[in-house]
């Protein structure tokens, strides 16, 4: 997701530094009559338009799809692992430290003092998941665990002075 | 019917409360710039400060950058806006002196008191410190934010006073009459239009900000004074995107007054600029969510509204007011100097900013990416490059000693050390968002730190950059209060 988030941003910036440089180079010698190169401008706009529409909102449509706040279905079926989370300034407080791979785990997250965010990182450094950590609330991550492995959890809101060094793992391996 | 022949305007020259605003602007500035270049150096292991001062840093810079952002808009805004309704100078004064006393307050609390919580000042946070700063000093950081909003209250509540008297209402300032009826042509002028939309959301957001804070001070002495933290979060959010985002429309007003200027070219308040203005006065409103989207507890269709928002709100940035810059410059003769450069270079700044930004409000893209440096890479792009640039181009605006002055060669160095320091810096951010660097880190894993490197010899290039600017500036502040031909009019007209 991170890959396709930086593609597509570069693309569009691009395109945008494209047109910008365009009419640039393009600014130099004067057309006097505007009424026209308006009327030009306004019916290109038009068509911009439409071409950014066109692919904005299905985009916008497509992306609601899979959104992280309902469970996935997963091949392999069966009754969620749960983990249940607890942030405190500065340590992650969890009643279990180790699910199996590829079976469903809800991992329940809260506070028991400020805002935290549980962000879980894969062996390769990739944030593949996140819930703020918030008191009074708690906010629920449905995964899967793809392979087996020591995924590390990192702190994602600000917290205080041991903010980056409120760190825990969760073990994926069969038991 | 709009038509499109230019009617030259005369350049007028800034009052002194507006050269106030701009001096105190490039001194904090400055000093805040400098501030994140301790923060990324830290991060790249280039000094060693410690968490605490990294922390007590990181606070002064998000305070102080959105607070100096929003003074050097309003100066911006309150120079052309009066040239159009009849402002009250005292207001205008007594909003630099609240800041002020709101700094100083923000700076003790901070400074003195140890204060670290961000700017964000998320509940619980502030009170709830382990003993790392007191009840005072967060009451104290608190306060100073309220004086401050207090300071921009009093000031959006004469600016609607005075749209109101001039125009017969908001809505007539938003120029709705001619949105909905027949276009006479008669709408109020961009500047007019932007300045009401800023009014509204900003007043609305202030008395949302103030309200929150209030409640979190009340809170730090009376502790069975319970605050619902997702609440509070919605509220500071609100507040927050708010006020941000209206900095970047009073400043764009410098781009609605002083291009036209520059091409001889009306910048017309017509159906298609009018419907873009008061559909970012709503989008700007509800948009909001895009920051909790992580906050799984909010009802699920308010998410979804700011993942939708999001995409919309990025129509009025690139097919209006982006590509209406172009339209303007397109084939104009324009002459190019320092501020039509940073004038120009400004609306590419803002749309290309916008871009990681609405993605980065994808639901499932912020999913794995909330919270990490993308998004300072996103909003310092077009904050940046976009409404830092708007500001500095007034400044060569008003300091141009006449129109046909040239820009030495250091002026023109610095402009394009701007550019490209700001989108090496930028881009930096935004690589190590891609590669899930996570935000507000004092330290940072052996991972992360090349980029934080790269980031900061770009981030010294564009403070060297900014350094001109802002000698520029103040080695011409005579010029600036007196009214004279400043903007070079565009090539055939001239010649």
């Amino acid at each position: 997701m991170q890959e396709t988030a930086w593609q597509v941003s570069l693309v569009l910036m691009l395109m945008i530094t494209f047109g910008v440089v365009f009419v640039a180079i393009n600014s130099g010698k004067r057309e006097e009559e505007y009424g026209p190169l308006v009327k030009r401008a306004y019916s290109f706009r038009t068509k911009l338009f439409w071409a950014v529409a066109l692919v904005f909102f299905p985009a916008m449509i497509y992306n609601l799809m899979g959104l992280p706040y309902s469970p996935k279905a997963v091949a392999s079926s069966g009754p969620a692992q749960v983990i249940n989370v607890t942030g405190h300034m500065w340590y992650w407080e969890m009643d279990r430290d180790q699910v199996e791979p590829n079976q469903p785990v809800d991992i329940r997250v809260t506070s028991a003092d400020v805002n935290h965010g549980f962000g879980i990182y894969d062996s390769d450094l990739r944030l593949i998941a996140q819930a703020q950590a918030m008191p009074g609330y708690t906010n629920v991550i449905h995964i899967t665990f793809p392979k087996e492995g020591t995924y590390r959890v990192l702190c994602m809101e600000y917290c205080g002075v041991a903010h980056h060094n409120m760190m825990t793992e969760i073990k994926v391996g069969k038991s | 019917m709009a038509t499109y022949t230019y009617t030259p305007v005369p350049d007028q020259g800034a009052k002194a409360g507006v050269l106030a605003y701009l001096v105190i602007s490039c001194v904090v500035l400055l000093l805040m710039m400098l501030f994140g270049l301790l923060m990324r150096m830290e991060q790249a292991q280039m000094i060693s400060i410690g968490a605490l001062w990294f922390y007590k840093i990181m606070t002064l810079h998000g305070a102080g950058m959105v607070g100096i952002v929003a003074l050097a808009g309003a100066a911006i805004m309150w120079h052309f806006l009066r040239q159009y309704v009849d402002l009250s100078t005292g207001i205008f004064m007594a909003n630099l002196i609240l800041f002020l006393t709101g700094v100083v307050m923000i700076l003790a609390s901070v400074l003195l008191g140890d204060f670290h919580a961000a700017w964000t000042f998320l509940f619980p946070l502030p009170t709830t410190s382990m003993g790392m700063w007191s009840p005072g000093a967060a009451a104290l950081f608190m306060g100073g934010l309220l004086v401050i909003g207090v300071g921009f209250v009093l000031l959006h509540l004469d600016i609607a006073r005075a749209i109101i008297s001039r125009y017969g209402g908001l809505g007539r300032g938003l120029g709705w009459p001619q949105l909905f009826g027949p276009d006479d042509g008669n709408a109020p002028p961009p500047a007019v239009v932007a300045s009401t939309m800023v009014t509204i959301v900003n007043l609305i957001g202030l008395v949302v900000g103030a309200s929150i804070l209030v409640m979190m001070l009340i809170n730090v002495y009376v502790p069975t004074f319970e605050i619902d933290a997702l609440l509070a979060k919605g509220m500071i959010y609100f507040f927050g995107h708010v006020f941000i985002n209206a900095v970047i429309y009073m400043a764009v007003i410098a781009v609605y007054e002083i291009l036209p200027r520059y091409t001889q070219r009306p910048w017309k308040s017509n159906k298609v600029f009018l419907a873009s203005w008061t559909a970012s006065t709503i989008m700007v409103m509800f948009i909001f969510p895009h920051h909790l989207l992580m906050d799984y507890a909010y009802p699920k269709w308010f998410l979804i509204m700011g993942h939708i928002i999001g995409y919309l709100n990025t129509f009025p940035i690139l097919i209006v007011t982006g590509y209406g810059a172009m339209m303007i410059v397109y084939r104009s003769g324009i002459r190019w100097d320092m501020c039509s450069r940073l004038l120009f270079v400004s609306l590419f700044g803002w749309a290309v900013g916008a871009m990681p930004a609405f993605i980065d409000g994808t639901i499932t893209v912020n999913y794995v990416m909330h919270n990490t440096l993308w998004v300072p890479g996103h909003f310092h792009t077009y904050l940046l490059l976009g409404m830092v640039a708007m500001v500095f181009g007034f400044m060569y605006y008003l300091g141009k000693p006449n129109e046909n002055a040239p820009d030495s060669a250091l002026d023109v160095a610095a402009f394009w050390g701007f550019v490209i320091g700001t989108m090496g810096f930028t881009m930096s951010f935004l690589y190590s968002g891609k590669i899930s660097a996570a935000r507000r880190y004092a330290e940072h894993l052996p991972e992360w730190v090349p980029y934080d490197k790269i980031a900061s010899y770009f981030a010294m290039l564009l403070i060297a950059s900014v350094l001109v600017f802002i000698f520029r500036f103040l080695t011409r502040l005579g010029l600036a209060s007196r009214d004279y031909q400043r903007a070079s009019l565009a090539r055939s007209m001239a010649t």
